[in-house]
């Protein structure tokens, strides 16, 4: 039984959880039913995923399926590759933790009812994996769409909130403009043929002109998923608003399909690759990750911090992605695949790290009831699983060694360093400022979680109330627990994790980095050889750890552990009190400062005179006010002049249906003959 | 790994966490002869390192537990970096744990603790300090990079071993893109060491001071600590500044009498640095807090036109 075709297993997965969904209807109302049964079979569920994607990546075989739903003569087909393999690897392993978490987190109160989001939860899940093995553009689209929509109806859970139903339409806008536009890819990578199998786009040799049509079609479709530049605006707004495990699962998990659709197309079906591909890629890729940055430092809200955090990453997703496609359009396929390799390192590191974020922050948001980074503070001392838990989701976000977010970070500029063979000196100018660039996002990233973490655990509490907070429930715990383990799992043992890597990397480009990467023994990753570089995270913690303990002991011994607690040091005064604190917007203040021409601010100064001075300072994306209204306008004008048509006399319209008649039979051929 | 290869370990990180606090010593004892002062004696900063481990550590009654571990941590970060740059020989068994990015991290480790923990107490002067540590650290540590990268791209690795190799054991040439590199590099230094003109060692000023608010809530043996933590980080520094920059003298083997020689060049190699320095931080004045932001990039600037350097001319 355990060794069944580890597709079997898949679908298998997938009916359990649309098992589970419908129950959640039948129990509508039994919340501890929900709650206490239904979200733990389906995080445990995640388990036979892991399991069977793991089986599927390590053998070498792709196995695919036909299953005989939908349309007559449209079937489903399925195929579960190593590429697909990999994300359901890291889909189920996020879901094992978030699931186990939701299981603690959701209540019975307002908005949807138990069952209902039961069901729109696990009909989620159910289509992410679909997604992943669909071998065909029609069920494709037929998962792609239910991804989205059961999103949506997750993302307005709280739908009493206007706030929140515009967050969720606006969410629901940009998704359908995507899906369009990957639609359109599929149909010109099938080539008009009228076969919409991946494996007859695989056939196809279409010309490079049409080749580039399709990618930037998909570019389009998948970078509206993921939060690429200029359509990131709805996932600062649509992320947050979720209930926080649907936030994990969004900004975590959600955003992989769309690197996945990416790499599928662009790896996979397509059979060239052009080299300004690549660099569209990475110009797109560096700039969605330096706004994204910028603007997590100057976030006010702690969820919309790690939404814009999120951008931040599928800017380094897609500049890794675009390095790949760059070696690879002049056949450095050893590159090519590191370049991969941290690409999808970074998929996993990404997963991991801030559904555990998002997971403290619902935690935080139940114990507290806040989600404003100047209301909360100090929760290390009444929240402290919660706070040692984001402590490692922060590290590993920031790209600090010996954690998950630094290996791939290390590997990307690895990559980039490589680069002075490209044969083009335009492209080898362009990859020095590239490379420190990604060093100045990483830096930046740092500064951001730093802010989270400090002032959402550190320091004194901001309000009374903070000081009744409660630590999460025991299922709570498991959950992020397992995402954390995840995440250093990741950081300590790289070549343990390159062995997964490295199948994908073989189907895409034809090389890998596994044998190489641990050549010189398990602890030491060497991507390509010792005499270029190395890295060993377990000497890291270990030889962190080993010093630190040596020194505690050796302070103790030869001088004395004495300690007296007393009040801080007030600069003399006595009243020190906790609004004197540095606020979220203070922190931000010198990021304002430095790039103030990225941000549409507002700022509100009291005067002199003013008896209720008040300060107020709202940041704004300009992209709203640059792309977003003028489109919106535009549209606006455009309906009104085709309103004009419709005059509501029958007779008007009896006449437009005979003009496109006739239209149509002038430009069919084969009627005009 | 050997019994030679742990025994020069063991050596190296000896001497580099004992020579740390005597190169502060010999800085601010020039920073005073310079200043026409009589100044303190080379040994100055061992007599405060041995008065604050004496002390009993006074700790705010709102500390949590991350604020008291954080000192030995960043002990332990500084002297792992110091154990792993190269400072006598290539073939020191740690020197392959860490390359220059990671080595970066190391530091950044610290910088993200450190502001953490200052963040813990809740005062105005620590969060103040730890967004201006935060400040400095995300412009000097991409400035710090592309140093590392010119480096890299000559020696078309990012080991730090292999960089110090390539320059001192081939024939001495001048490198265009290691200039701007250096200059580069000597700005990062200033920034991250907090020395003048970016911060004062000297002061408690509210409006100027970085690096000292951050420590402000520490006293005793985690103040000795992270005092003895930030003179290691000025040794690393300075040490990696040497075999980027001046590698001649570290060897490639185990030999005991080339280690010795080493060890003699590199005592003249800090002094001369220590000298130079005073000198800097003698002739300039203390910048505002805002002009930081431009001092370090112009730092990146010139890191970054040091590797178009290299990629212009291959050199």
């Amino acid at each position: 039984m355990l060794n069944g075709p580890p597709l079997n297993w898949v679908l298998w997965v997938i009916a359990v959880w649309m098992g589970i969904g419908f129950l959640g209807i039948l129990a509508l109302r039994r919340f501890g039913l929900v709650a206490k049964v239904l979200f733990p079979v389906g995080g445990i569920t995640g388990l036979a995923l892991v399991w069977a994607s793991a089986r599927a990546l390590t053998s070498d075989t792709v196995e695919t399926a036909t299953l005989p739903v939908g349309l007559p003569q449209l079937q489903f087909h399925l195929r579960l590759d190593q590429l697909s393999s990999f994300f359901l690897l890291i889909l189920g392993v996020a879901i094992v933790g978030i699931s186990l978490f939701s299981a603690g987190y959701f209540r019975n109160g307002a908005g949807t009812a138990p069952g209902i989001l039961c069901m729109e939860f696990h009909f989620f899940l159910a289509s992410m994996a679909l997604v992943l093995i669909a071998d065909d553009a029609y069920a494709f689209m037929v998962a792609w769409e239910s991804m989205a929509l059961s999103s949506y109806f997750l993302v307005t859970a709280n739908h009493k909130l206007p706030k929140i139903r515009a967050a969720g339409f606006l969410y629901l806008l940009i998704a359908h403009v995507g899906a369009i536009a990957v639609l359109l890819s599929f149909g010109i990578l099938q080539a008009n043929t009228g076969d919409y199998t991946f494996a007859n786009m695989r056939l196809q040799q279409i010309s490079p002109f049409w080749a580039s049509v399709a990618f930037l079609l998909a570019v389009f479709g998948f970078g509206a998923k993921a939060g690429i530049l200029p359509l990131h605006v709805w996932l600062p707004e649509a992320h947050p608003a979720a209930p926080s495990p649907v936030s994990a699962l969004m900004s975590g998990v959600m955003i992989k399909m769309a690197i996945y659709g990416l790499l599928r197309v662009s790896f996979d079906l397509l059979h060239i690759q052009i080299w300004w591909w690549g660099v569209l890629l990475l110009a797109l890729g560096l700039a969605t990750a330096l706004f994204g940055v910028i603007f997590a430092t100057v976030q006010t809200d702690m969820k919309r911090l790690l939404a814009y955090s999120s951008i931040e990453n599928v800017g380094l997703l897609f500049a890794a992605m675009g390095l790949g496609l760059l070696f690879r359009s002049y056949g450095m396929n050893e590159l090519a695949a590191l370049a991969l390799t941290a690409c999808l390192y970074h998929v996993g590191a990404h997963a991991f790290f801030k559904s555990l974020l998002f997971l403290t922050t619902g935690s935080v948001l139940h114990a507290t009831g806040e989600r404003n980074l100047g209301k909360l503070g100090g929760l290390i001392r009444f929240m402290p699983w919660v706070a040692w838990l984001a402590l490692i989701g922060i590290l590993a976000s920031s790209g600090l060694p010996p954690f998950s977010g630094f290996v791939s970070e290390w590997l990307l500029l690895q990559s980039f360093l490589f680069t002075p063979g490209l044969p083009q000196s335009f492209l080898n100018m362009l990859i020095p400022v590239a490379a420190a660039s990604i060093a100045l996002t990483a830096a930046l990233a740092g500064y951001a979680m730093v802010k989270f973490f400090g002032v959402v655990f550190l320091g004194q509490p901001r309000e009374e109330k903070l000081s009744q907070a409660h630590d999460a429930g025991f299922l709570e715990k498991i959950g992020m627990l397992w995402l954390a383990l995840s995440c250093l799992l990741l950081g300590l043992v790289p070549n343990f994790v390159l062995h997964f890597i490295d199948p994908v990397t073989q189907v895409l480009v034809g090389e890998g980095l596994a044998r190489s990467g641990g050549a010189n023994g398990w602890w030491l990753l060497t991507p390509t050889s010792l005499e270029r570089a190395s890295y060993s995270p377990i000497y890291f913690f270990v030889g962190v750890v080993i010093t630190s303990a040596l020194i505690f002991i050796v302070v103790r011994i030869f001088y004395h552990g004495r300690m007296r607690r007393s009040a801080p040091w007030g600069g003399g005064h006595t009243w020190q009190n906790a609004r004197m604190q540095d606020t979220a917007e203070g922190y931000g203040q010198p990021i304002r400062q430095i790039f103030e021409s990225f941000f549409d601010m507002e700022r509100h100064l009291p005067k002199p005179e003013d008896n209720e001075p008040e300060y107020k300072v709202v940041v704004n994306d300009k992209f709203w006010k640059g792309v977003y209204l003028p489109i919106a306008r535009a549209t606006e004008y455009v309906s009104a002049q085709v309103g004009r048509l419709q005059q509501g006399r029958i007779s008007i319209y009896l006449l437009y249906s005979f003009l496109t008649l006739l239209i149509t039979l002038l430009l069919v051929p084969g009627v005009s003959r | 790994m050997n019994i030679s290869q742990l025994l020069s370990q063991v050596f190296a990180t000896l001497s580099a966490l004992l020579l740390a606090p005597l190169l502060l010593g010999w800085i601010n004892q020039s920073r005073a002869w310079l200043a026409n002062r009589s100044g303190s004696g080379v040994l100055q900063p061992y007599r405060t390192l041995h008065k604050l481990f004496n002390k009993e550590s006074v700790m705010a009654d709102t500390a949590s537990p991350l604020f008291r571990f954080v000192p030995y941590l960043i002990f332990g970060c500084m002297l792992l970096a110091s154990a792993i740059i190269p400072t006598l020989s290539t073939d020191l068994p740690l020197a392959r744990a860490a390359d220059a990015i990671a080595l970066v991290g190391l530091f950044a480790v610290a910088r993200v603790f450190l502001a953490l923990a200052a963040m813990d107490i809740g005062t105005a002067f620590g969060t103040l300090g730890a967004r201006r540590e935060m400040l400095v650290g995300f412009l000097a540590e991409p400035a710090l990079l592309t140093v590392l990268f010119s480096s890299s791209l000559i020696a078309s690795s990012t080991a730090l071993k292999t960089i110090v190799n390539k320059v001192s054991q081939s024939e001495f040439t001048i490198y265009p893109s290691l200039v701007f590199a250096a200059m580069a590099f000597v700005l990062v230094f200033l920034a991250e060491n907090a020395r003048v003109p970016v911060d004062n060692p000297a002061t408690h000023l509210e409006l100027t001071m970085i690096h000292e608010a951050l420590i402000l809530e520490y006293s005793g043996r985690h103040l000795a600590l992270l005092e003895w933590a930030a003179s290691l980080k000025l040794f690393a520094y300075s040490t990696i500044g040497i075999a980027l920059f001046l590698p001649w003298g570290i060897t490639d083997n185990l030999d005991p009498q080339s280690i010795l020689l080493a060890f003699i060049l590199l005592i003249l190699k800090l002094a001369a640095l220590g000298v130079i320095l005073a000198l800097v931080e003698t002739l300039s004045a203390k910048l505002r807090i805002f002009r930081v932001p431009e001092f370090l990039a112009t730092a990146f600037l010139l890191g970054v036109i040091g590797m178009l350097t290299y990629i212009l001319l291959g050199a």
